[in-house]
């Protein structure tokens, strides 16, 4: 498919309790390379195969859980574009100035219903995935450092409003419903999955009373035996594991959660498959959610309802 | 180094006892040892499900969440227990809650 408006994801801000260990954590356990500090003490990371400065920020701060999420548009006209159309839809904005985060241009934001502050932004400056555009190879040295997810792949976030939340997300910024998963007893869907890409998603969205909370960020590594060399490092650095290795009926996405040094979630996953815009959504059933969740077992894990930052 | 000891700390409601090490937390201690009663998250002081009161013993507390602990909660001991390392024998009452997401 031809790709316009939104592109991808393209950064998540995420707060620890303790930067060094978290800084640790994610460089030498997790495997993305860190690319920058700013002045306000923020740390900047990627995946080795991503092309941008930046896509995952960390900052020191006295509790858990996301400052916000971004996504890369296809330019500045775009971006200026998306910005008067959300305005017109009723959603306010702000215009954050190039250079408050690294190598970052201007960024447009706003707080949906669900209470997570989303932006928008055209420009972050290249700086290549450590081989040549001309005649590379097919990866380089930090492929294998750590974990090391080749990108930053994208967010499951729990708020309340999730129903007006997606109505932005698909009526404004271009994105699709892939999945939904309804809520018990016909109370209407209370999870989307949604996609702005040819990806089975680039956001997912959870029902839940209280704003802004982050489920997971996820990881994307090229392997389901990647995903089980992540499960033997989480043991040897004895890195907490939520779920999995397993495989999700939801994307079809083979998984683990784990927890980093602070209490948030994350995820390595891979697979999952490439869904076309008319293709018809996937629905789930509250009765079989468990195997939505986890295929093999259709365990309900308790702390997947329950447990965010 | 300061030398490794154990502790027996004891879950209030149910009587559940175990050994748990000064070097681990309660939570870690006991979950190694298959043990229940403290509700277990993110075991890295965030999501504030393994909260618990200290009502009697001593113990160091690591850095937690001030969205799940207050002053006032340290003042009463009232902390996380994947953030409590125990320097003698503990006893806990759990006070934490899986909350419940609307889908149940
Ligand atoms: S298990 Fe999450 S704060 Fe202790
Ligand atoms: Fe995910």
């Amino acid at each position: 498919m031809a790709m316009s408006g939104v592109m991808r994801p393209g950064h998540a801000c995420v707060r620890m309790l303790d930067l060094d260990e978290a800084v640790h954590f994610y460089r030498d356990v997790l495997g993305l390379q860190e690319t920058g500090r700013d002045k306000q003490g923020r740390v900047y990371f990627k995946g080795w195969d991503e092309r941008d400065h930046n896509s995952f920020v960390i900052r020191q701060a006295d509790k858990a859980g996301l400052d916000f999420f971004g996504f890369r548009v296809l330019d500045v006209a775009t971006l200026n574009k998306l910005d008067s159309d959300l305005r017109a839809f009723g959603v306010a904005t702000e215009r954050i100035p190039a250079g408050d985060m690294l190598e970052t241009g201007e960024r447009v934001r706003f707080e949906s219903p669900s209470g997570h502050l989303y932006e928008l932004y055209a420009e972050k400056t290249h700086v290549g995935n450590g081989m040549p555009l001309v005649n590379p190879g097919p990866w380089p040295d930090a492929a294998e450092h750590g974990i090391a997810p080749f990108r930053m792949d994208h967010a499951l976030l729990y708020g309340p409003n999730v129903a007006k939340t997606k109505e932005i997300f698909t009526q404004v910024l271009g994105f699709r419903v892939v999945e939904y998963v309804e809520g018990p007893g016909g109370a209407g869907p209370a999870a989307f999955f949604m996609s702005c890409s040819h990806k089975a998603h680039d956001l997912a969205i959870v029902e839940y009373p209280e704003p802004g909370k982050l489920h997971h960020i996820s990881f994307r590594l090229d392997s389901w035996e990647k995903v089980l060399r992540a499960a033997d490092l989480m043991g040897r650095n004895k890195v907490p594991i939520d779920i999995g290795p397993t495989r999700h009926g939801v994307t079809r996405g083979t998984t683990i959660y784990a927890w980093d040094r602070s209490g948030n979630r994350f995820e390595t996953f891979c697979g999952s498959y490439e869904p076309y815009p008319d293709w018809q959504p996937i629905k789930w059933t509250w009765e079989e959610f468990g195997h939505g969740l986890d295929y093999p077992t259709g365990k309900l894990h308790e702390t997947f309802l329950s447990v965010v930052t | 180094m300061s030398e490794q000891k154990i502790f027996e700390v004891t879950i209030n409601e149910t009587g559940v006892t175990y050994r748990c090490r000064s070097d681990e937390s309660l939570l870690h201690g006991m979950e190694r040892l298959g043990k229940r009663g403290i509700p277990s998250g993110c075991r890295g002081g965030g999501c504030g499900v393994c909260k618990v009161e200290v009502v009697c013993g001593d113990y160091v507390a690591r850095t937690m969440s001030c969205d799940h602990v207050s002053d006032d909660d340290r003042c009463h001991h009232r902390l996380l227990a994947c953030k409590v390392y125990p320097t003698s024998d503990v006893t806990v009452e759990v006070i934490g809650k899986m909350r419940k997401n609307v889908c149940r």
